[in-house]
């Protein structure tokens, strides 16, 4: 008869080894998945960040401060305004408020996932929020949408963009310049991401036309503003413009 | 290059960015939300998305000035059509590369 240390002992092995399975069913189910959902933001990160790294060496940067900005940072057009400012001999006051300004319209979007994440303890959210940007939001903002996604495969996308950010801009700090521009139209592949994912946002009548709205308010607002004060307006003010009479129409 | 300043650069920025991507999720994501802030939020994604792109395609990422044959917005076009017709974000990615490959040897 097996005494009770042994029956202890054997009951924790198998807790263990449910434990390592799980992890193992878990790898599968949601890691690729949420790679398959984050390659094409980082084929479009990687020529931003190698661009990214080679202006910041040249506005004299080495590549371990190049790399902690991308780090601390995590924001393309905020870290390029950032270096261009720095070249310009502008103090850290007028960078920080100017990065305030242009990385607000995080705000926004955080606010639309919010609906999505109720119920995930707030140390996940500091840390999913940590990896929220244009691209990230655009696209778990769709597979939330779409069902079929939860907070493990967003933190995977949140975080596969960041890593290759981060690698990019180094290597770019290293000898980006080598690297010929414009190949295989990889400038394009944001843009092309953008424009699936706004297709894919269409799904009726109201969507069309606040996307007609906030393109227009979006385009009028970035000739007379500077850096990405645009985004937040144009889609604020169609918002608020659209949303009564989509409620009166339908 | 990794004097204080450029630390306290980095702390400055960080935080400016962060805090608004962290606190309308730590906010929100505990409360029950109202009807009309659900419709009103749940219309952002595709407002965000439009204001984003449309200016990028127009003015080819540079401000005050609209370009209206830009290769950009011209590989746009079918582009759209595409991923309308198709749903699929990979193949449009694809092909928008593609397409834009080639006008960069035609225009």
């Amino acid at each position: 008869m097996p005494d009770i240390s042994t029956i202890f002992f054997a009951s924790r092995c198998s807790t263990m080894n449910s434990l390592w399975e799980r992890a193992k069913a878990n790898l599968s189910s949601e890691v690729v998945p949420g790679l398959l959902a984050a390659w094409p933001i980082c084929l479009g990160y990687i020529p931003i960040g190698l661009a990214f790294g080679v202006l910041a060496q040249k506005a004299g940067l080495h590549p371990v401060a190049i790399g902690l900005m991308s780090l601390l940072v995590f924001a393309g057009s905020a870290q390029f305004i950032a270096i261009s400012m720095l070249s310009a001999g502008a103090g850290i006051l007028p960078i920080i408020v100017t990065t305030f300004a242009v990385n607000l319209r995080h705000f926004l979007m955080s606010s639309a996932l919010a609906p999505y994440l109720s119920g995930v303890k707030k140390r996940t959210l500091s840390l999913f929020s940590y990896g929220i940007t244009d691209e990230s939001f655009a696209v778990n903002l769709l597979r939330f949408r779409e069902g079929n996604w939860n907070i493990t495969r967003g933190l995977i996308v949140n975080h596969t963009a960041n890593i290759t950010w981060i690698a990019c801009s180094i290597l770019g700090g290293y000898g980006g310049h080598l690297i010929p521009p414009q190949s295989f139209g990889i400038d394009y592949a944001l843009i092309a991401m953008f424009i699936a994912l706004l297709a894919l946002q269409l799904r009726g009548y109201k969507y069309a036309v606040v996307a007609i709205v906030a393109g227009g308010l979006g385009v009028v607002f970035s000739l007379l503003f500077s850096g990405n004060m645009h985004i937040v307006l144009a889609s604020l003010l169609a918002v608020v413009i659209c949303a009564p009479l989509v409620r009166k129409f339908s | 290059m990794l004097d204080q300043e450029y630390i306290f650069l980095l702390i400055g920025m960080g935080l400016v960015t962060y805090l608004p991507r962290l606190i309308p999720l730590l906010v929100l994501a505990s409360y029950k939300l109202p009807k009309w802030l659900l419709e009103g939020l749940d219309l952002i994604p595709v407002a965000i998305l439009s204001a984003i792109l449309l200016p990028l395609l127009l003015t080819a990422g540079e401000t005050g000035q609209i370009y209206l044959l830009s290769p950009e917005l011209l590989v746009a076009i079918p582009t759209f059509l595409f991923a309308l017709k198709t749903r699929s974000i990979s193949g449009t990615i694809v092909l928008g590369m593609l397409l834009f490959w080639l006008a960069g040897y035609l225009i």
